[in-house]
């Protein structure tokens, strides 16, 4: 907070203007509506909009298709996490034992994020098109037959690679910056009181590491759970059969292709719940990591 | 340049805090006043109050004849030097000092004249085309005077100027800055709470304690005849001696010695004796009190004695050459010891 | 490093080999699909090595699209892209810094709540309320203008919140001066502010850019209408027809070019870029 400011009645309120009505418009508004639709269901005509009610979310809940793909977000969160944090560790800490290439290796390693997902949904759609894809023609060499427009488990594992294969460059960035921030001192330290290099690496490196790590999985669900819908719609557009239809892609489907209304608004609310929890941990952990 | 008035000027912030009680103040034309205290005695926030800065809630602030409570800072032809001196990063040493010319539509002519000769006087011209961040701290300390100095302004303002350096260099800039004031003869405040920098620099002292005046007088004044108790121990180094003691008829008694004060009082009294203002005698000398030694400070010139009289802590510089035992005694210089009101601390006679 | 195991550095050069080469793999691949021509894809696996059609196939994609899937020409799409990553970075650049310095240098009443509101937009991702936010758009009837592709992406609490932080470690006193050096409020901001917090603006623009050049569902809404459409989403129209009528050479053409931009800004100003990328996570 700055000790002294400006005296001006009217121009703060100028300054802020576009980016409150912004806000109000494009933000509050829809938002309220999602609210306020997810209490209400409209007849078929769009004429009679009446109130439910929790009508929306007990329907929502008591669907097993929602249940469904709440447990397919799950897994596929949890995935993409776990893919895109632990290959990015493993190279962000090859990338701290080297000396003078570490740079050169970062700038060949960092660009895939700026990558945009819909593109990179399209090139592992590419690499694994079941008729003329290279992967699943490796694969065929050694008996697996590879087809994620049929199998629901191949669907899974390619929107989880996909997804996770930008995400790597982002997370990998930060496990640098904090790989650079644990002083050499206490490495030298551990060092000298007898500890190996793999011994360093859980005694000493992954606990200093664990506020970066605590942090990227934060990022990480979010990015998971809200960002990959251009991946899943490049990909299997959340089949076969619902196997990759993480919520976010339902939302979008409900509400735009299935035109049903109060349950997307029901859905969208749900979801901004989600973002919500996630925010407040993220910033919990921030206030707590500013106070050390 | 001009006069500055102060008349019954009081800071009271929106919480209710009282951070300045009413204070009058009269500063001459061409005046060096220094406002000296602890930090958070309100010396900041008067001078920020006459610059603009903070808003005057009560009394009234005048710069010449004119009643500037409702000026803008940049309307008040002040000019500010700030403890961190608050170059702007991204402009040239040269840019830094005209910009305040620019603002004012100056003539371009007018302007580089100015920033030449400010250059000159300050010997910054080697580098004026570089960034701030480029300099070191005593360069910017006079960058930071030489912004003050092109504006030719009816006042300078300085708060805590010299408190980022080291010191050597902040004796060094001490003596630049007192220069400068007597070739200028603008009016200037100056805000420290470093008594020493106090002592050097003004013509007048403002010695302030818990948002009011203890005591304006000319150096010496404010150190011959301290006017409270705070006086007496913030200015001056190492501080004045301050004993609780009896007095009878105007004469103090404490450690076995009785010490003759200006005032005919009776009753607890403090007494003030600043160390140099006492010599050792022997032991059967009148009057003579009786130091029990703790710890000797060697300083070079003189040694510092530290020790404690009747149990409370008592310190006196005697020559480097003085002979020391387990105690020692002592007498007053003539007419040295002050006297203050054992309650309030107020200066007695 | 603590102490020198030769065995470890070779592990470590060949793990990040091998990281380098994941990461390459799928935009090889891609490439070398764009310089075949199309019969060439009717072996039943992609070719491995650079065909003969490069300078056609991008010739085409860029001059005259995919006709039978209504696709106009890259060149357009491109153009639409970079405007509306342009758009969308100054935007959010602009209101962002205006309000973080109302925010910090001004009192006003509702100043909090303002501030509250926009912390709350750092909470909605568009994915979310992406029905209610599309019908708000059709109302205003901003449905295929680029108006409509670009404002509601305006707003940005994370822009704020960084341009906020920055303010605050900027010295009271050096507003303190420039007030008493004559400058007002709007005179410090163009001189004092602006030029001040050039790095970091530098940097937010990098990671916008990307951010805007990247969008893909919003375009996907409000477009319906080919001279509107961006390459990132376009390339999606594309390949849907593909599945029936595959032209890989062209698809993958599209995903190079759709890609090359900001790549090609990521490695070129890469300090700029993991400088915003930290900045605006913090």
């Amino acid at each position: 907070m700055k000790r002294i400011f400006f005296r001006n009645k009217i121009l703060p309120y100028l300054l802020i203007a576009p980016q409150m009505v912004v806000t109000i418009i494009f933000f509050l508004w829809p938002a309220g509506e999602a609210v306020l639709q997810s209490f209400q269901r409209e007849d078929a005509f769009g004429l009679h909009t009446t109130w439910v009610g929790l009508a929306n979310y007990r329907a929502l809940f008591q669907d097993p298709d929602y249940i469904h793909s709440l447990q397919v977000t799950v897994v596929f969160t949890i995935g993409v996490t776990a893919v895109a944090l632990i290959v990015a560790l493993l190279l962000a800490l090859a990338v701290d034992r080297t000396i003078k290439a570490g740079p050169a290796y970062t700038t060949l390693l960092v660009w895939p994020y700026a990558v945009a997902p819909a593109v990179v949904g399209v090139l592992w759609w590419f690499l694994f098109n079941p008729t003329i894809g290279l992967m699943p023609y490796l694969l065929s060499l050694v008996g697996y037959h590879w087809n994620h427009a049929l199998k629901g488990d191949d669907a899974m594992i390619l929107v989880i690679i996909s997804a996770a294969w930008p995400q790597v460059s982002y997370n990998f960035l930060f496990f640098v910056a904090g790989l650079q921030s644990i002083p050499g001192s206490m490495r030298e330290a551990a060092a000298i009181d007898g500890a190996g290099p793999v011994k360093r690496f859980f005694t000493i490196t992954l606990p200093l590491l664990s506020p970066t790590t605590f942090f990227l999985v934060v990022v990480n669900f979010v990015y998971a759970m809200f960002a990959t819908f251009p991946v899943i719609d490049a990909t299997t557009q959340g089949g076969p059969a619902g196997a990759t239809n993480i919520l976010v892609f339902k939302v979008y489907q409900d509400g735009f292709v299935g035109l049903n209304l109060g349950s997307s608004a029901a859905q969208s609310v749900v979801l901004l719940a989600i973002v919500i929890a996630l925010t407040v941990i993220q910033f919990r952990f921030i206030e707590r990591r500013v106070e050390y | 340049m001009a006069a500055i008035t102060l008349e019954a000027v009081g800071k009271t912030y929106a919480g209710g805090v009282k951070a300045v009680h009413s204070i009058d103040l009269a500063i001459q034309d061409g005046e060096f006043v220094v406002l000296v205290g602890p930090s958070g005695c309100g010396k900041s926030t008067l001078l920020r109050m006459v610059a603009g800065l903070e808003s005057v809630t009560e009394g009234k602030i005048s710069i010449g004849d004119r009643m500037v409570n409702e000026v803008e800072p940049a309307e008040r032809d002040i000019a500010m030097v700030f403890q961190n001196y608050a170059l702007y990063p991204h402009m040239t040493v040269r840019q830094n000092l005209a910009y305040g010319l620019k603002n004012r539509k100056m003539a371009k002519a007018e302007i580089s004249r100015r920033v030449d000769e400010a250059a000159q006087i300050l010997e910054i011209g080697a580098f004026l085309d570089r960034k701030p961040r480029a300099l070191s701290g005593g360069q910017r300390q006079r960058v930071a005077m030489g912004r003050a100095i092109v504006r030719e302004p009816a006042a300078f303002l300085f708060d805590e100027p010299l408190s980022n350096l080291d010191a050597k260099l902040r004796v060094q800039m001490r003596g630049e800055i007192k220069q400068l004031q007597a070739r200028l003869g603008t009016t200037s405040i100056y805000v420290t709470h470093d008594q020493l920098e106090a002592m050097t620099l003004a013509h007048r002292l403002v010695v302030l304690n818990g948002g009011q005046i203890e005591q304006v007088g000319t150096p010496l004044e404010v150190y011959r005849k301290p006017a409270s108790t705070f006086v007496a121990a913030f200015i001056g180094s190492p501080a004045m001696n301050l004993l609780n003691a009896k007095a009878e008829g105007g004469v103090a008694h404490v450690g076995g010695g009785r010490v003759p004060l200006a005032a005919a009082v009776t009753g607890p009294v403090t007494l003030g004796l600043r160390p140099e203002d006492v010599r050792p005698a022997d032991a059967g000398t009148e009057g003579a009190f009786v130091l029990k030694i703790a710890y000797v400070e060697e300083l070079g010139a003189q040694k510092l004695v530290h020790g404690t009289v009747e149990g409370q802590n008592f310190a006196c510089a005697l020559p480097s050459d003085a002979a020391l035992g387990q105690a020692l005694h002592l007498v007053p210089e003539p007419g040295a010891a002050h006297g203050f009101d054992a309650q309030t601390g107020k200066r007695l006679g | 490093m603590v102490e020198n195991r030769p065995l470890l550095n070779i592990l470590a050069h060949l793990v990040l080999i091998l990281g380098v080469l994941i990461v390459a793999f799928p935009i090889y691949v891609a490439f070398i699909a764009s310089t075949h021509g199309p019969t060439d894809f009717l072996s039943g696996l992609i070719p491995l090595t650079p065909g003969h059609d490069t300078w056609h196939t991008y010739m085409t994609m860029l001059t005259t699209g995919m006709q039978s899937s209504g696709m106009p020409p890259l060149s357009l799409q491109m153009t639409n892209s970079l405007i509306m990553a342009l758009t969308i970075a100054i935007g959010k650049i602009s209101i962002s810094i205006i309000s973080a310095y109302a925010i910090v240098y001004f009192r006003f009443p509702f100043r909090s709540l303002a501030f509250w509101l926009i912390f709350i937009t750092l909470m909605l991702p568009v994915e979310v309320r992406i029905l209610p936010t599309y019908k708000v758009v059709a109302d205003l009837g901003m449905l295929d203008t680029y108006a409509g592709l670009t404002i509601p992406l305006i707003a940005s609490a994370t822009a704020t919140f960084l341009f906020r932080q920055v303010f605050l470690t900027i010295p009271d006193e050096l507003m303190e001066a420039a007030r008493i050096d004559g400058a007002g409020p709007m005179k410090f901001f163009w001189d004092i502010l602006l030029p001040m917090s050039r790095n970091n603006i530098a940097a937010l623009f990098v990671i916008l850019f990307i951010y805007g050049w990247n969008q893909y569902l919003w375009p996907l809404l409000v477009t319906t209408d080919a001279s509107h459409y961006t390459i990132v989403m376009g390339i999606k129209r594309m390949a849907d027809v593909a599945d029936a009528q595959p032209q890989w050479n062209y698809i993958m053409a599209t995903a190079i070019l759709a890609m090359l931009p900001p790549v090609l800004v990521v490695i070129f100003m890469q300090k700029l870029f993991v400088k915003g990328l930290i900045e605006t996570e913090k």
